[in-house]
């Protein structure tokens, strides 16, 4: 049986790891490259690299932070952030990203993925989703509902998130990195709801984003039907370690790989 | 013989991280769609490709799947990974009609047990007790097609040591037999676990070339 997959995420800018909450008021957290290494050491299953630059010259400098973090890193590696085009996620793939993770050029145009499905394989294309729930008022039935939200949260797109994240596995998406902004860096917990929703919509994987703190919200998130949990904050701010994370896990019996730092839990 | 470690030029597909797992390992590995350096080189790398169709044409043109028999028959320092490995069967249910080496007697299907595809995630090895390379541990896997549990012992039948994986079903997540390793998931990423084994590949690789100068 698969493990469940513990995901540290690096949001980078200008060669620099940052975090925000709800995707604004960024710090520094860091550089990559030393990040990366410390969290494979400590049991990480897979990282991702989110370019969160808002020029040209900082995306050239994610392709170079892509390639150093390759270098050092002996787990899978998504990236994401301003793939526009085919040639977009084939440069981040020579560049050492194993995933690559499309947003909002995807929403413009849901055939990219369908074209880096078939030029680069299902196994690299992640569509990353970030959704707001839509206010209770402006709902009129009595399930939750959640839109597609780009441009770091600011602008929502009326789009029903729960079909978009259907169509585009239809299209090709291999897995979905879902992403609740209402969550995004508050500690409160993943957004539940959401994911069940999600996983009871898709064949694919689903990876939990937004809003963990502590192991039990991890726990959630796999009850909802996540294959993978993916954190920031707790791990750049040093309040927890993956290999705690990981021990805490184990005891409540979810499936984890064995590694040096963590546990076996087979 | 040329002294190189080479990986043939099959696409876009995970070669840098292929690449960066050897040079952590102290070595370069240079990609190459020359046949002859395929036939020649100490060891070689197949990566895995986007699909199997394309994987296939891409092989047949310019003998590099000759080349890749040949040395696979021989027992000869060859690592083929992810669709790597699915490219060394008759054929698969991905590419209807294509035509794979031919160098394992088996066909791909897809991993229907799997509660969830591609099957994405670290899972356990559990290799045959004489496997020399193949350690039991867990690795890493990003696949939607496979070679099902039920072809293991056909390949033993051919002198493979056979790894499998459970995912909903068995299948084979591996095979070995002299200088030859095939995994379905991916050593390059697959942390420890994955460095050890392509030492471990590397290894047994120069030894038969001691033998052979010897």
């Amino acid at each position: 049986m698969v493990s469940l997959r513990i995901i540290p995420c690096l949001d980078v800018k200008d060669g620099r790891v940052v975090k925000g909450v709800r995707f604004q008021g960024l710090r520094d957290a860091g550089d990559p490259v030393e990040r990366a290494a410390e969290y494979e050491r400590q049991g990480a299953d897979e990282l991702c690299l989110l370019d969160v630059s808002a020029t040209p010259e900082g995306r050239a400098n994610a392709t170079e932070t892509v390639a150093a973090v390759r270098a050092v890193l002996g787990i899978p590696l998504t990236v994401g952030g301003g793939v526009r085009t085919i040639d977009d996620a084939a440069r981040l793939l020579d560049a050492g990203a194993d995933k690559v993770a499309v947003n909002t050029a995807a929403l413009a145009r849901p055939e990219l993925l369908t074209e880096i499905h078939d030029r680069l394989g299902a196994q690299c294309t992640i569509l990353a989703l970030d959704a707001a729930r839509v206010a209770a008022d402006e709902v009129r039935s009595t399930s939750p509902r959640w839109e597609v939200v780009v441009q770091s949260g600011t602008s929502r797109t009326g789009r029903d998130a729960i079909e978009w994240a259907a169509e585009a596995a239809s299209r090709g998406a291999g897995e979905i990195l879902a992403t609740s902004w209402d969550r995004d860096g508050t500690g409160v917990g993943y957004d539940v709801e959401l994911l069940a929703a999600l996983a009871g919509a898709v064949d694919v994987p689903i990876i939990a984003s937004g809003g963990a703190k502590t192991s039990a919200h991890m726990r959630t998130a796999i009850d909802a039907g996540s294959s993978a949990v993916l954190a920031a904050s707790i791990f750049h701010d040093g309040e927890t370690t993956v290999g705690a994370i990981k021990r805490e896990l184990a005891e409540h019996g979810v499936p984890l790989r064995a590694t040096t730092e963590g546990v076996n839990a087979r | 013989m040329s002294n190189e470690l080479v990986m043939v030029r099959t696409g876009v597909a995970n070669v840098a991280s292929i690449e960066a797992a050897f040079r952590r390992l102290g070595l370069s590995v240079e990609a190459t769609d020359d046949a002859a350096r395929v036939a020649d080189a100490t060891a070689v790398v197949l990566p895995g490709v986007g699909a199997f169709g394309a994987g296939v044409e891409r092989l047949q043109a310019g003998g590099l799947g000759d080349a890749l028999a040949a040395r696979i028959d021989a027992n000869r320092p060859t690592l083929a990974v992810c669709l790597g490995l699915q490219l060394l069967g008759s054929a698969s249910d991905e590419a209807p009609g294509a035509t794979g080496l031919g160098v394992l007697p088996v066909d791909a299907k897809r991993l229907d047990g799997a509660p969830r595809l591609p099957h994405f995630g670290w899972n356990r090895v559990e290799p045959d007790a004489d496997a020399a390379l193949l350690a039991p541990g867990d690795a890493y896997f990003a696949h939607t097609f496979c070679f099902r549990g039920a072809n293991a012992d056909a390949l033993r039948r051919e002198g493979w040591r056979v790894a499998t994986t459970v995912e909903g079903e068995p299948f084979v997540c591996a095979v070995e037999r002299g200088g030859v390793l095939a995994c379905q998931f991916h050593p390059e990423l697959s942390g420890e676990y994955g460095r050890d084994l392509l030492a471990r590949w590397l290894k047994n690789a120069r030894l038969e070339l001691a033998a052979e100068v010897a």
